[in-house]
């Protein structure tokens, strides 16, 4: 095989595997720290590409602005989710079916709310000043835009990985993520923790849901795609784990690049394949914080 | 012996034969009749849907899958080798969906909880996708039109005492199958599976045993489906019609055996009423289901019998 | 008499930390006997490896003749070992007799065979009735099990394990969060069932005057090693145990 085809497909795994990543990060930081299993989490990836959309339309905001703008109001609408109704329900029996019914009603009525506002077309939006042609790389001609975003997960694993480690807030996520009891006779206020995790877990699928809105355009609907990729991601990666999510979301990334340049009408089912894989050798993810096989 | 729960039983069959077995006699409508079998085919879904959730504790967000492989299986049969074929294709349907639920259950039942959920989803989905580009063999998003019953089932009124028939059956065998030492098993897993392993017996085979009976239903609803409606969709396999299958399961009431059956029922009114209003029906089901888990977990039926053995109570305490 | 279980130098360890280290004893059949020791001395987690619920790093053990080391829980609990639990476990919603017929269905291998209800199982009914009888819960053989005081519960946890017609039963901390006149009647009881069911009793308790009351045998275990293994008498009398342990204030 061609090594500059092969290096063109490694590059654009790359850029996939960072837009899952920053997505499937949120839903396995939230699922490992607060033990919550938000199935809406696609639903606010949805949201952030469509207010990222209106910033940019009504406001004529800059582009890297409205990218802001929507991560914090998909944060802020997290939050009060989270305030609102998810709180009602932790510790209540077969708490973890009943997190996944109310995630779901979320789903539905996100759905057709963003159809109220929006309507049912597509919409796209423009790569931003300065992003919009592209650059040689090694003989390769590659977008720009897609070489910013890699960059851009990087840098957000490089900020993530330091607040965990070095911080005191980390700290508490990762406490958190080992005892949710004991963090509360440390006296430390849990129900606004996890709201505030919730709000962070949410920014984040609205922060990469308004990166993605330049390169695929958005219709309601879209956020079970989403969330069903992001699963495959962390499935993989072993859920609760933020090295795990990473390294799913490289291999989905990758299978999907290579997957869609050699067999474009099956490449989802190449998802499907690495994840059934990975259940019936290591069925607690490559990265495992916990235990899923039943004993 | 009169126990509640047999009373309730009791209650259940005369309201369901009183209504089923007459509406048809006395009302005419065709359009009734349609929804009348809808009801039943949805409310077999439902009920053996909660085998897994309300009983077991397992929940399925993948049923979607089996109803799909019924329906399909009717779908393509009759296509490929003509009517005479229904009846033998709702047996090749039934059969597959065990087959594929024994394959897709060794998988799935390894792991537990919100993974089970998310795989079910994943594996339901995947079904669908290929349906939908497996154009030459499922016909994609055209689906398959008129697959008519043969005979004497080609008519409607004949063809919904037959659905009554299976349905009535099929739930008959899902009550015994309840209140057998089979289903006291699952409820226990469901309570503390732990303690079901310090008995002897093996959790993941009980639990693959009701994933099949579960799909199995699921199935022998898609099939029905494909008679009924004269035609299918690769949506049958979306996980919509899993979604949808939960939430008429969650308003009757998890932890009853009939309440998904009556949720069916509440559903297909609501949407028949209420659909033709309004596009924005996942609104509407997204409100319900929201308030149902925030306020009324234990369902429509549930909710009325501990709302009655409260005032029972009261009155009671107060003599 | 001979043995009916035996550890050989069992050894288990968590991490660097050992729970059980070297631990050899036998039960005689139809013995009724102690283990004690401090919190965190490994007791539970001994039980744990003896059900098959934890597998020991190295060691045997041995049940009836035939190695259980690496058998599963389920193929432990089929050759006559029961078990109740220090956090008690059973089947709330279920009902009180449900929860023991359960237990007895699934001794009979009833669970798969028929979809009879299960009341038409007249044998394995008796039989719970009969338990529950034993136990003095028959009265509330209709109500659902959580609506059983903690007392009760923690028999109706011990009856589920007489439901599957053990040889040899474990009972975890049994009179754990009772009060002292609970306790004296169910330390009776459990010496009643003892007879009654023709059981080997191996119990782990806090509760001295339980242990000195009824055990034959009494083992001490301590950070996963087992500290003396005698009478009461001579545990009683045992410097090593009284200064690791017993302390001054028992006596």
């Amino acid at each position: 095989m061609d090594p500059s085809f092969i290096l063109m497909q490694f590059l654009s795994g790359l850029m996939m595997a960072t837009l899952l990543f920053l997505v499937a990060s949120g839903l396995t930081l939230i699922f490992g720290v607060g033990n919550v299993f938000n199935f809406a989490h696609g639903s606010f990836y949805m949201i952030g590409a469509y207010l990222a959309f209106q910033v940019v339309s009504s406001c004529h905001a800059n582009f890297w602005l409205s990218v802001l703008a929507a991560a914090l109001g998909a944060g802020a609408l997290g939050m009060f989710a989270e305030a609102t109704f998810l709180r009602r329900i932790y510790g209540r029996s077969q708490e973890g079916g009943f997190q996944i019914l109310l995630t779901y009603s979320f789903i539905l009525i996100i759905d057709d709310l963003v159809k109220l506002i929006w309507g049912t077309e597509y919409k796209s939006l423009q790569r931003p000043e300065g992003f919009k042609g592209a650059v040689n790389f090694f003989g390769l001609t590659i977008p720009s835009y897609n070489l910013a975003i890699i960059g851009i997960g990087i840098l957000v694993v490089v900020v993530a990985w330091l607040i965990l480690s070095r911080t005191r807030p980390g700290r508490i996520a990762r406490a958190a993520a080992l005892d949710r009891e004991m963090l509360g006779s440390l006296g430390i206020n849990v129900p606004l923790t996890m709201t505030l995790v919730f709000g962070i877990a949410t920014a984040m699928g609205g922060f990469a849901g308004a990166l993605a809105a330049p390169l695929r355009s958005v219709s309601p609907g879209a956020g079970i795609e989403v969330i069903i990729d992001s699963l495959i991601v962390v499935v993989i990666g072993g859920m609760g784990n933020f090295w795990g999510a990473w390294l799913g979301a490289l291999i989905l990334g990758e299978v999907n690049a290579f997957a869609i340049a050699t067999a474009p009408d099956w490449a989802s089912l190449f998802s499907y394949l690495v994840m059934a894989l990975t259940l019936i050798f290591k069925p607690e993810g490559i990265f495992s914080s916990r235990r899923v096989r039943k004993v | 012996m009169k126990t509640p729960e047999a009373i309730k039983e009791f209650g259940f069959w005369s309201l369901f034969f009183l209504i089923f077995g007459l509406a048809p006699i006395l009302d005419n409508s065709e359009y009734h009749l349609m929804l009348a079998t809808h009801i039943l085919i949805w409310g077999m879904f439902a009920v053996a849907f909660n085998m897994l959730f309300g009983v077991t504790g397992m929940l399925s967000f993948g049923q979607a899958l089996y109803y799909g492989v019924g329906a399909y299986s009717v779908g393509l049969l009759v296509r490929g080798f003509g009517d005479t074929w229904f009846l033998p294709s709702i047996i090749v349907g039934l059969l597959v969906a065990v087959a594929v639920s024994v394959l897709l259950g060794l998988l799935v039942i390894r792991v537990s909880g919100v993974y089970f959920t998310v795989l079910t989803l994943a594996f339901g989905q995947l079904a669908w996708q290929v349906t939908l580009k497996w154009y030459h063999f499922t016909g994609g998003d055209d689906g398959i039109q008129s697959i008519i019953p043969p005979g004497l089932l080609g008519n409607n009124r004949v063809y919904y005492w037959f659905t009554l028939a299976l349905v009535a059956l099929s739930i008959l065998a899902l009550k015994r199958l309840v209140n057998s030492p089979l289903g006291l098993t699952l409820r226990c897993i469901r309570q503390n599976p732990e303690r079901v392993r310090f008995l002897g017996r093996r959790v993941r085979r009980n639990e693959l045993r009701v994933y099949v009976v579960s799909s199995f239903f699921a199935a022998l609803a898609g099939c029905l489906m494909a008679g009924a409606d004269n035609s299918i969709h690769p949506d049958m396999f979306y996980w919509t019609t899993s979604g949808e299958v939960i939430l008429m399961a969650v308003i009757g009431g998890i932890g009853q055996f009939f309440g998904p059956f009556i949720g069916a029922a509440v559903i297909i009114i609501i949407q028949d009423y209420v659909g033709a209003r309004t596009e924005y029906w996942s609104l509407i089901i997204g409100l319900i289901m929201m308030t149902m888990v925030l306020l009324f977990p234990q369902g429509l039926v549930g909710e009325i019998r501990s709302l009655r053995t409260r005032l029972v109570s009261g009155e009671r305490n107060r003599s | 008499m001979d043995a009916i279980l035996t550890l050989d130098s069992v050894t288990k360890s968590f991490g660097g930390l050992r729970v059980t280290s070297g631990v050899s004893f036998s039960i005689d059949r139809g013995s009724i006997s102690a283990i004690i020791g401090p919190n965190g001395a490994g007791k539970t987690s001994l039980f744990n490896e003896i059900t098959g619920y934890l597998k020991p790093d190295s060691g045997r053990i041995i049940f009836q003749g035939a190695e259980i080391t690496n058998l599963s829980t389920r193929e432990i609990v089929a050759r006559g070992m029961g078990r109740a639990f220090q956090v008690t476990s059973f089947f709330p919603e279920e009902t009180v007799l449900d929860n023991v017929r359960v237990a007895c269905l699934s001794r009979m291998d009833l669970t798969r065979k028929s979809i009879k209800s299960v009341s038409r199982f007249t044998k394995a009914t008796d039989r719970a009735v009969s338990i529950l009888e034993s136990l003095g819960l028959d009265k509330y053989a209709k109500r659902p099990a959580f609506e059983l005081a903690h007392g009760d519960q923690k028999l109706l946890d011990i009856g589920i394990a007489l439901g599957i017609e053990p040889k040899m039963l474990l009972l975890d901390e049994p009179t754990a969060g009772m009060s002292p006149e609970e306790r004296l009647l169910t330390r009776n009881l459990i010496q009643k069932l003892w007879k009654e069911f023709n059981l080997t009793l191996l119990f782990i308790e806090h509760d001295m005057d339980t242990v000195f009351g009824i055990a034959q045998t009494v083992r001490v275990l301590q950070t996963g090693r087992l500290l003396a293994e005698g009478t009461p008498e001579e545990i009683r009398n045992n410097p090593e145990v009284v200064t690791a342990y017993l302390g001054e204030e028992v006596f």
